[in-house]
């Protein structure tokens, strides 16, 4: 091809996507999409499990939404400001908004809702730690002042991280047993209309959003569909037009992507970051000892369990933080696939081949494959490994107990070290009966510091060096070893445009999404 | 009779409670409890989010106190609240209870007649190619795992062909009344149904045809067939008539397994009934829904028990009533 050919056709991509832009979205029809496991509530301010934010990111909604390079972005509030010593975060609300059952969203509203979910909201909570007060100072303006500048704080605004919750409906009454609770009122683009348990959830469009023009669609069936093949069929009969990220096994991706009619992206987790890791137990056995922990690491090989196992997507991790969230850092130690590296370090480390007990993790067959194949490559260097089945209570039971040596997990991150990452490896967070704090019991004094350091810092130029030390620090030590940032796939037809705008995917709603007839 | 009944309903009572009991302290002896599986779907949860849940379902209490107050409960008929879904138990049950006994009772009475009828086939025409056809039929769905059965017919049928929906219990935005509601349910009926029918369908024609060459054999059969009747008559009237009473054992015991027994079926294809709720209790280890299924399940044995020993007495006359 000449170089002025390369010119013509690139010149003729700009006018067909020009042309694609101005044709514009189109209103009307339905979307049908799978939803799994089948949510337990839609009250996103008390249950806020994987698929309930999913569906009830249409309803509800927060004061901000994260551009997929995690940048505010108005949602409730229209504009923001942060005082010069980043303790005063001042939002003004967007006017005119009214509740799904015709109320106005106030001020007051959001004062509400802090109180609410301080009470029902784990991570809410946590987030609010450093919050002094908040101030209502008129109906559409919300100021709230920090003890101390939280540099993470303009992150935790998003709608499963703090959703609005009407404060007309809930003043006053026991929030769990409220009946209200099963017909969710909300700002969002879309109205709870119906749900049939075990079949399927309908919302339809609400037609005073705020947003003038929008929603585009009319009506979202959220289909209930237990079984994963079922789910690969209901696509491909056409029966559904939207799988979320994680609906079909790894392995039906690539089947699926070949239909006709399909799109497929990655796009949508870069706020969530699903970061996957072994947890090492780093208190008893052959795992206590830092070089056999860095031997693992050299032993497995992440490259080929992401091209065989994950299809080739999503990225080796290289640490504690994925590289989409802020302060990554890529200048580390580096782990390459070398068998007999590892082997040298296993001799070095003393290991006289003890069996260690290995979780997977029990979220389906490619969870299943995984953790034989990370078997097989330990099994390879000469470790003695024994799988453990379990179902996820008993997996969570025996995580939460430290009754293992080496576990399966992966966790959010929510975009920022201080919200998703230092948990995982600060001493105060070592406590028994939870399955997302430091469960591998690493404690090193210098990474506590420099993670409460981190959190407090101002400016965002000071938190960028202290993390990245901490990501050095920790790479060495290797308290977990750190697999794949995942990266689950949306598959859709591609007649559905526009669905994924942000750095939450899905989960921000079908707010812009138009179908294409 | 109705003593009968009565006492039998007493019995059945004293069962069931035997059985709450005994459940009650295996489910509880599985490793996990529900707020720490709620605390992991929701992908954060601190020791106070945790020792909330726990309070709140009442996990806290010493096993005993639990217990006396699930037992209490049940013998006020509250079957209690599910933890997860935030519903009382009865009324989750309730909704998915008519789906699955649509889905079973069709797949019931599929494998019931058509077993008979197969069953009587190769017991008429032992030894030919006939007889060959149906037993090998039999014993291939016999043999086959349900789940296969179950993906093998939705790729034929609504990935190949298109001509039956592949999950659901019906077509979900259509809003179809009356008649065609009714050819809707039917249509999504058909494939589950058929996978269940045609695995008990095997047993059923099994028993049936091992049971009719061994009454044929006996002497009041010699007698009618040297009275002359025809053999048709001496077929259904003599032989398949008392042939089918171990069919009717067979079939009181499966009746009740039907209810909770349809798991994989339902699941495969999305069909909305008690069989996956019993699934996803058990896997959110929501002791109260679990319960409460296993208790509606149990009295469905029961009743079906009782429902078959009525029925013995109808086929059979000369047995008569005794609790």
């Amino acid at each position: 091809m000449s170089k002025r050919k390369i010119l013509m056709s690139f010149a003729a991509m700009c006018m067909l996507s020009t042309a694609a832009v101005a044709e514009g979205p189109k209103a009307g029809g339905v979307v049908n999409a799978v939803i799994q496991p089948e949510p337990p509530s839609l009250m996103m301010g008390l249950v806020q499990n994987g698929p309930t934010q999913m569906v009830a990111g249409n309803i509800y909604e927060g004061l901000l939404r994260y551009s997929p390079k995690l940048d505010p972005l108005p949602g409730l509030a229209e504009s923001w400001s942060i005082s010069e010593d980043g303790k005063v975060y001042t939002f003004k609300l967007v006017k005119g908004v009214t509740w799904h059952d015709g109320k106005p969203f106030t001020s007051a509203d959001v004062l509400f809702s802090i109180e609410f979910l301080k009470q029902t909201h784990a991570r809410a909570r946590g987030n609010l730690v450093q919050l002094e007060k908040v101030e209502a100072p008129d109906e559409s303006t919300v100021v709230f002042t920090l003890k101390q500048p939280f540099g993470p704080f303009i992150g935790i605004f998003e709608v499963g991280s703090l959703p609005m919750i009407p404060k007309h409906i809930y003043e006053g009454t026991d929030f769990k047993t409220n009946p209200a609770n099963n017909t969710p009122v909300g700002t969002g683009p879309f109205m709870f209309r119906e749900w049939q348990k075990g079949s399927f959830i309908r919302l339809v469009k609400n037609p005073n959003y705020h947003v003038k023009g929008k929603p585009n669609i009319d009506e979202i069936y959220w289909h209930v569909i237990p079984d994963a093949a079922a789910r690969s069929v209901a696509y491909e009969t056409g029966k559904v037009d939207v799988l979320p990220g994680g609906s079909v096994e790894n392995f039906d991706v690539p089947r699926l992507s070949k239909l006709k009619n399909t799109c497929v992206t990655g796009a949508g987790w870069e706020f969530f970051s699903p970061h996957s890791w072994l947890w090492l137990n780093n208190r008893s056995g052959p795992t206590a000892n830092k070089k056999f922990r860095q031997a693992l690491m050299f032993a497995i090989d992440r490259n080929m369990a992401k091209d065989v196992v994950w299809n080739g997507l999503g990225r080796i991790a290289t640490g504690p933080s994925g590289s989409a969230i802020k302060y990554y850092t890529s200048a580390v130690p580096k782990y390459d696939y070398d068998p007999a590296k590892a082997k040298a370090l296993l001799k070095e480390s003393g290991y006289k081949g003890e069996k260690l007990r290995m979780l997977p993790l029990p979220y389906g067959e490619t969870w299943q494959r995984w953790a034989e194949m990370v078997r097989q490559n330990l099994q390879d260097v000469g470790i003695n490994v024994e799988m453990i089945a379990t179902d996820v209570p008993g997996w969570n039971q025996k995580v939460s107990e430290w009754d293992y040596d080496i576990a399966f997990t992966y966790l959010y991150q929510y975009g920022d070290p201080a919200l998703g990452v230092g948990r995982n490896y600060v001493s105060s967070q070592i406590a028994k009966g939870s399955p997302f704090n430091n469960v591998e019991g690493y404690s090193n004094p210098e990474i506590d510091k420099l993670f409460a350091d981190g959190a407090v810092a101002f400016p965002d130029s000071a938190r960028e060096e202290i993390y990245a030390k901490a990501q050095k620090i920790l790479v060495e030590d290797v308290p977990v070893a750190w697999m794949l940032e995942l990266q689950f796939p949306t598959i859709t037809r591609c007649s559905v445009k526009n669905l994924i705008t942000t750095g939450i995917g899905v989960n921000d709603g079908f707010r812009d999404a138009w179908i294409e007839k | 009779m109705i003593s009968f009944i009565a006492q039998r309903i007493a019995k059945a009572i004293v069962v069931l409670l035997a059985l709450v009991v005994m459940n009650f302290f295996l489910i509880r002896m599985a490793p996990g409890d529900p707020a720490v599986v709620m605390a992991g779907e929701a992908g954060a949860g601190d020791q106070l989010f945790i020792a909330q849940l726990r309070e709140k379902f009442g996990l806290d209490q010493p096993l005993p106190v639990q217990l006396f107050l699930y037992v209490k409960g049940i013998v006020s008929l509250d079957l209690g609240f599910s933890f997860r879904q935030q519903m009382p138990v009865s009324k989750l049950i309730l909704d998915r209870l008519p789906a699955t006994l649509l889905l079973t009772g069709t797949a019931f009475a599929i494998s019931l007649a058509l077993g008979i009828l197969f069953g009587a086939l190769a017991a008429r025409f032992a030894g030919t190619w006939a007889d060959t056809a149906i037993t090998v039929a039999a014993l291939i769905f016999y043999a086959t795992p349900l789940f296969w059965v179950a993906l093998m017919a939705i790729l034929l049928f609504s990935v190949t062909m298109d001509w039956l929906p592949s999950f659901g219990y019906e077509t979900v935005g259509a809003g179809y009344t009356g008649l065609a509601h009714v050819l809707d349910v039917a249509a999504h009926l058909i494939l589950p149904a058929t996978t269940i029918g045609l695995f008990f369908m095997a047993t059923y024609a099994r028993m049936t045809r091992a049971s009719m060459l061994e009454v044929s054999r006996l002497d009041f059969v010699k007698t009618a067939r040297a009275k002359g009747l025809s053999d048709t008559v001496i077929q259904r009237r003599h032989v398949l008539r008392n042939a089918l009473l171990p069919v009717v054992t067979l079939a009181g015991l499966q009746a009740g397994t039907l209810v909770g027994g349809a798991v994989l079926t339902e699941t495969v294809f999305a069909w909305p009934g008690i069989g996956r709720l019993m699934y996803e209790a058990l896997l959110q280890r929501d002791y109260n829904l679990l319960l409460g299924v296993f208790v509606v399940c149990s009295a469905m044995v029961l009743a079906f028990n009782l429902i078959t020993d009525l029925v013995y007495r109808s086929v059979d006359p000369r047995i008569e009533f005794a609790a």
